[in-house]
């Protein structure tokens, strides 16, 4: 089976300073991925660097085209690699507000991505998109409001059916659940586990949260001043911790 | 169908002053198909990190576990996922489940990840959890709610919805009464009939001579236990 995306050695710098580097791993179709590490061990560095958002200087991220097969995003032009982001990635950002347009309405955010990949026809875009918020549950009353009369756990929703809308087949999330309040974060995770299966969509989740990694997650990676410490199976890694690190992360967790 | 091949284990502790702890030393096992082996020693002998080593939880030193035609102490983790969701089952004794999600969801997921229809996923559930007496009225809840007995119950549920060729159990008959630890035994002797290899842990003596066919001592395995 052809991996979705396959990263081989992306190292990204800041002046001297390293964001990450010596990244390498496979991901295939259907699985997630979890990125866990403090604050500044780079794995946003890396997740931008996946997604396109800023330019590694090293290494290849290649992903499987629908036309092309596999092919280097790093090296594709600008236009290629933004056709991408719009038909087949979706990236979901921590604040809601820096992925929806927070002066259109609900429906519009949804219906502007469809229009992006040429979709026309009003009524159409209409349905989709009542379609759409009714799977994030959010009341098709709601449609004409926007996002700056929705709560927290409401806008993160619409972002989430903003990006899925047009059937991606790789998301990228970055702190997804940060910023909510726990039982705003389950029905989210509910949310998300759902959509994973039904649309088989392979995921690369960062987050600092291990409880959402071990329901998120099949594989993780744990990261530490920009290097990649630990890889593995979710629960393996979690339970069965290799690294100083890692275990003194897993070891830090509160239990409630 | 299980065959553990000369596997050691140990632990090191980086931030408890790099203690070392050897678990497991040297230990094999042979399960075939058809048959329930109960794994015996005392509290810390390392039944459970023995159980945990077969299901890829904890990682491997050295030697070989293969489970069918997959070797777990040297399989990329996509493999062992495989290996889990059509292979190799595992009922621990914790409930771990996403917040929110109803029982029924819960029983029928493995299920679903295997590819059967939603209607009949749901159907094989309601069957499950009314054989393990779980009260309809609570199908629709989440089982984190639940008691200690009925999150065993949905736990065992979910753990014989799909009939994975390869079974670990661990105690799988704690906290649960006379009617329903019958039920559970049953239900071990109907995979053992159709097939399926089985690993248990079982502190409930009279359930593992009634279930076992031999016991697998891993003491002689654990070292500074074993002299």
């Amino acid at each position: 089976m052809t991996p979705l995306l396959q990263v081989e050695n992306i190292a990204k710098f800041y002046g001297a300073r390293i964001g990450c580097t010596d990244v390498s791993f496979d991901l295939y179709p259907g699985e997630v991925m979890g990125i866990v590490g403090e604050s500044g061990s780079g794995k946003s560095t890396l997740l931008n660097c996946l997604a396109g958002h800023l330019t590694p200087d090293r290494g290849a991220v290649r992903f499987d085209t629908r036309a092309d097969g596999l092919r280097d995003t790093v090296t594709m032009s600008e236009p290629e690699r933004r056709m991408l982001s719009r038909t087949d990635w979706a990236f979901v950002h921590q604040h809601a507000r820096d992925g929806l347009r927070m002066n259109v309405s609900a429906g519009g955010n949804v219906g502007e991505r469809l229009m992006a990949v040429n979709a026309r026809h009003y009524g159409q875009i209409r349905d989709k998109a009542i379609d759409w918020l009714g799977r994030v549950e959010i009341g098709e009353d709601r449609i004409d409001d926007r996002p700056t009369a929705f709560s927290g756990g409401m806008q993160q929703r619409l972002q989430i059916a903003r990006n899925l809308v047009t059937g991606p087949r790789l998301v990228f999330m970055d702190e997804p659940t940060g910023g909510l309040d726990v039982s705003v974060q389950a029905r989210l995770l509910d949310l998300l586990r759902g959509l994973v299966r039904e649309m088989n969509l392979s995921a690369i989740i960062v987050t600092h949260d291990l409880a959402v990694v071990r329901l998120l997650a099949d594989r993780l990676m744990v990261m530490k001043d920009g290097h990649v410490i630990e890889t593995g199976l979710t629960d393996q890694v979690l339970d069965d911790p290799q690294h100083a690190y890692t275990q003194l992360l897993v070891s830090s967790v509160l239990q409630v | 169908m299980i065959s553990v091949e000369n596997v050691s284990k140990s632990f090191v502790l980086y931030n408890q002053g790099l203690a070392e702890i050897p678990v497991m030393q040297g230990a094999s096992l042979k399960v075939a198909a058809g048959e329930c082996v109960a794994l015996v020693g005392a509290s810390g002998a390392g039944k459970s990190t023995l159980m945990r080593m077969i299901y890829g939880n904890y990682l491997t030193a050295s030697g070989r576990i293969m489970v069918g035609d997959v070797d777990v102490v040297a399989a990329a983790p996509r493999s062992i996922l495989r290996l889990r969701r059509e292979t190799l089952g595992y009922v621990s004794q914790f409930l771990r489940v996403v917040p929110r999600v109803s029982t029924l969801d819960v029983v029928a997921e493995p299920l679903l990840a295997t590819g059967t229809q939603k209607d009949e996923a749901l159907k094989q559930a309601k069957v499950l959890l009314t054989r393990l007496n779980i009260p309809e009225r609570l199908w629709h809840l989440s089982p984190t709610t639940f008691s200690g007995g009925e999150q065993q119950r949905v736990n065992i549920a979910r753990g014989f919805a799909f009939p994975y060729p390869a079974l670990l159990l661990d105690e799988p008959t704690a906290s649960l009464d006379p009617t329903n630890r019958a039920t559970v035994l049953s239900m071990i002797g109907e995979a053992k009939a159709r097939g399926t290899a089985i690993i248990g842990i079982f502190h409930d003596h009279a359930a593992r001579d009634e279930i076992c066919d031999r016991q697998f001592d891993v003491t002689q395995f654990t070292p500074g236990l074993a002299s």
